[in-house]
């Protein structure tokens, strides 16, 4: 493989990985506040169908784009709704969220089936950067919203472990007992973040639906849903982190392609195998090092009740 | 005189639980500057009562004044902008996070990004005007449990609080803790603001209250100036009645040996050795006590013998049998029986109910079977038994197991494990958070034990309960036994010395 062919599939590592990170740091955020949502995949599907169908009536990708926050914003919601006032069962209510989700995108895009799309997001080049050799094509050549991903999971970090903001956060999903008693809102901070995250699916899909794949499909996130629940806990519930095993799992997706118009055959089974078997390695060893700090909220996956003891 | 009005008053507080009315038609008030003890049995009512005030609990009925005007405290957040701030049992930090970081936690800020150099240099400025050093950067669960009670002083201080609430806080403290918690306590008085102080310890209440409300069954049964009142009349006033301490009567012959422990090491929680090199014999129809600081290898100590840590090296005899590698069951079978520290969580599973925790260790015994299944039947009547042989209060045998107060559920557990007729039966603080009446149970079920000739080994962190209980009291520094004396031969005095790691003069420690 040359330079040339390298850059490429490095260039396409990071635009198929956006997808990915922008759920996965919807994903992360909802986490750190305790509240685990396994409904990233159907909130990704619902955004995608969503974000399409309105681009191709509006003729405006940025509607579309509202669209997908929108749908995957309502779905959280219902989440947040069941796990967060009800305290029902988050594993149970994410599972049924991801179910409904493949459904009902299916019923709604059942006209859009195939249909190609139109209204693209131009590559945004950044002036001078593009220029950089090898660097410039890899980072500094797509569209904005490959540029928002990183943005937003890079301000995620700052905002988790540099602001107050993000004490609260972290304090929610670590210990909602001590958040509670330090006159936080426990079930304001779970609601807020929960849905933010949903958002974010939403628009993860979208990604896929307008920029990656622009058509739409039954079913076309194929899973990254999945992946980006898989990609949190590889990322050890850090952005940072994130953003590299997005691009890391993207890299792994168009590896996939290239290896097949190479006529190269690795089993695609495997390669869709990768990244959790990735994850399974990850948590083997962070359970093996054990360090207090670096692992799950402490909270995740329970739900609060003040009177209770 | 000018007429003083009440930091907090509260008025006609009524709350109930499931099968309890925990607060009925309360009326309380701490004025500014006062140090008030609020005193009661276990399930009085004091921990409810506080956590309404605290706006963790919303009380069915009844008002609040602070500074003789009304509020509403719809959460601990309204509390603390009221001045407000408890310190619960289980302390509420992060412990992943630093001390800067929970004691900003919650504050307002109007700044988006947060300094940290700035704020811990604060803090460690702020903490040292109360007379208190710590180092803002460190993690909470690096802390002992003493300074974390620091930490949560430190917060509220730093919210601002007026009034201070704090429940049970000596539990975990060390005798020298606890004399920095009471000077922290009188310097709080003296700049006005009010202090509430829920315990069990009379001494305690004697030493530094000024004022004192004792609850019963959910009511106030008694309230006065400390000056005006004695350890007696506050007892009588908590119980209802007078209680006798029992003594152990007539020391028994002690008898055989059945349990010994030679040079036993074993590895704590974070890897280091919590048990080094201990060794003891222990006899039939004898209590032997363990006294020491907390956390000198006490708890992993009672998990090593109950099967529940594994050993580094050493060995457990049992009647000439060397058990150490036998597991949990094996151990139970065989008649030792243990009451670890942690009652809830590792002697009992929180929701799960009462009925169904009291045969946790006997549902596989045919008694309980009917072919396959549990005999329900049978197990509510065994159930029952036990809360009727064991003075247990509770509402309901199908209520989960959480429901019950602190004293109720030691005598649950312990009547559980001394059910199953036990040789050996060891218990870490088996009377930690436990009111006196409750206390005295709970003791004279040892004592009935040891009448029946089994060894008992407790782990007590009162003196005077030592010498009270015991036959003879080892005394437990850094992980080893440094001496074992029989009570008659020894003194509070000498055995406080050995457990702070004086020098132990002659040989490692006394056989008898
Ligand atoms: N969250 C709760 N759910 C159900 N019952 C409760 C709850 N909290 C308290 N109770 C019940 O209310 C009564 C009063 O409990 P409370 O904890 O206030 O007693 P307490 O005086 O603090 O006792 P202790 O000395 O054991 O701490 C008890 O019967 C207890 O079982
Ligand atoms: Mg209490």
């Amino acid at each position: 493989m040359d330079i040339i062919a390298l850059t490429a599939l490095l260039a396409a590592s990071i635009a198929a990985g956006t997808a990915i990170l922008f759920a996965a740091a919807g994903e992360l955020l909802t986490e750190r506040s305790g509240i685990l949502n396994l409904g990233v995949e159907g909130m990704m599907l619902v955004g995608a169908v969503l974000g399409f169908i309105v681009t191709v009536n509006t003729g405006n990708h940025w509607l579309g784009v509202i669209g997908a926050l929108v749908g995957g914003g309502i779905m959280a919601a219902l989440h947040a709704v069941v796990t967060i006032s009800l305290r029902a069962n988050q594993v149970v209510s994410g599972l049924a969220l991801t179910i409904f989700g493949t459904g009902l995108s299916g019923f709604l895009g059942k006209n859009y089936e195939g249909a190609p799309m139109l209204y693209q997001f131009k590559d945004l080049n950044i002036p001078v950067l593009q220029d950089i050799p090898v660097l410039g094509p890899i980072f500094f050549q797509h569209d904005i919203m490959v540029f928002l991903a990183m943005i937003l999971a890079a301000g995620m970090w700052y905002v988790l472990y540099r602001t107050s903001w993000g004490i609260t956060i972290r304090s929610v999903g670590e210990n909602p007992q001590a958040a509670d008693a330090a006159g936080i809102n426990v079930a304001r901070v779970r609601y807020f973040c929960t849905i933010s995250g949903g958002m974010l699916a939403g628009l993860g899909g979208a990604y896929i639906s307008l920029v990656y794949a622009p058509t739409w499909q039954q079913n076309m996130t194929a899973g990254r849903g999945w992946i980006a629940v898989a990609l949190v806990i590889f990322a050890l519930w850090n952005p940072t982190r994130a953003i590299l095993g997005a691009y890391l799992f993207g890299g792994v997706e168009a590896l996939t392609f290239r290896l097949q118009t190479m006529g190269i055959h690795i089993s695609s089974f495997f390669l869709v195998m990768f990244p959790y078997i990735v994850t399974i390695l990850v948590l083997v060893l962070v359970t093996i090092r054990r360090r207090q700090d670096a692992g799950a909220p402490e909270a995740l996956g329970l739900s609060y009740d003040r009177e209770e003891r | 005189m000018l007429k003083r009005i009440p930091a907090i008053e509260m008025s006609g507080i009524s709350k109930r639980f499931p099968g309890v009315s925990a607060n009925d038609n309360i009326n309380f008030k701490v004025y500014p500057g006062e140090i008030h003890a609020l005193l009661g049995e276990n399930g009085a009512g004091k921990s409810t009562l506080m956590s309404i005030l605290a706006g963790l609990y919303r009380p069915d009925s009844g008002k609040i004044k602070i500074k003789g005007e009304a509020v509403k405290l719809r959460s601990p957040g309204n509390a603390l902008e009221a001045g407000i701030g408890m310190i619960y049992q289980h302390f509420r930090l992060v412990s992943n996070f630093t001390i800067a970081e929970n004691i900003i936690l919650g504050t307002k800020n109007k700044k988006i990004g947060i300094n940290k150099e700035q704020i811990e240099s604060d803090i460690r400025s702020f903490s040292s005007s109360f007379g208190m050093e710590i180092n803002p950067a460190d993690k909470i669960y690096q802390l002992s449990l003493g300074e974390q009670q620091r930490v949560e002083i430190l917060k509220m201080l730093y919210r601002g609080c007026e009034i201070l609430i704090m429940d049970e806080p000596t539990t975990v403290l060390t005798p020298g803790e606890v004399k920095e918690l009471f000077k922290i306590l009188r310097t709080m008085a003296e700049q006005g603001k009010g202090v509430v102080l829920i315990t069990h310890k009379l001494d305690e209440v004697m030493e530094i209250a000024d004022y004192v409300t004792v609850l019963r069954s959910g009511k106030v049964v008694g309230d006065g100036q400390i000056s005006e009142l004695d350890k007696q009349s506050l007892t009588r006033m908590m119980v209802g009645r007078d209680i006798v301490h029992s003594q152990a009567e007539g020391k028994k012959q002690i008898g055989e040996l059945i349990l010994a422990v030679d040079n036993l090491n074993v590895k704590g929680v974070r890897g280091n050795r919590a048990v080094s090199n201990l060794s003891f014999n222990l006899y039939k129809g004898e209590i032997l006590a363990i006294a020491g600081v907390a956390g000198n290898g006490q708890k992993e100590l009672i998990e090593a013998i109950a099967g529940l840590r594994e050993i580094e090296s050493g060995s457990i005899e049992y009647e000439g049998e060397e058990i150490q590698h036998y597991n949990v069951k094996a151990r139970a079978v065989l008649g030792i029986r243990t009451v670890p520290e942690d009652r809830i969580g590792m002697g009992l599973v929180p929701n799960i109910s009462i009925m169904d925790n009291s045969i946790l260790r006997s549902y596989l015994q045919d008694e309980f079977k009917k072919g396959f299944l549990l005999d329900y039947p049978k197990i509510k009547e065994y159930a029952r038994q036990i809360i009727s042989d064991y003075n247990i209060v509770c509402s309901d045998i199908h209520h989960p197991v959480n429901y019950l107060s602190g004293g109720n559920l030691q005598k649950l557990l312990l009547g559980r494990e001394i059910d199953g007729n036990p040789r050996v039966l060891a218990a870490a603080y088996p009377v930690r958070g436990l009111d006196v009446a409750a206390s005295e149970d709970v003791y004279n079920l040892f004592f009935h034990e040891r009448e029946k000739g089994t060894a008992i080994l407790l782990i007590l962190e009162d003196l005077e309960d030592v010498f009270r209980i015991a036959d003879r009291v080892a005394v437990m520094y850094q992980g080893s036994i440094k001496k074992i004396l029989e009570v008659e031969n020894t003194s509070i005095d000498e055995i406080g010395s050995i457990m702070l790691g004086a020098e132990v003069m002659g040989e490692q420690y006394a056989e008898v």
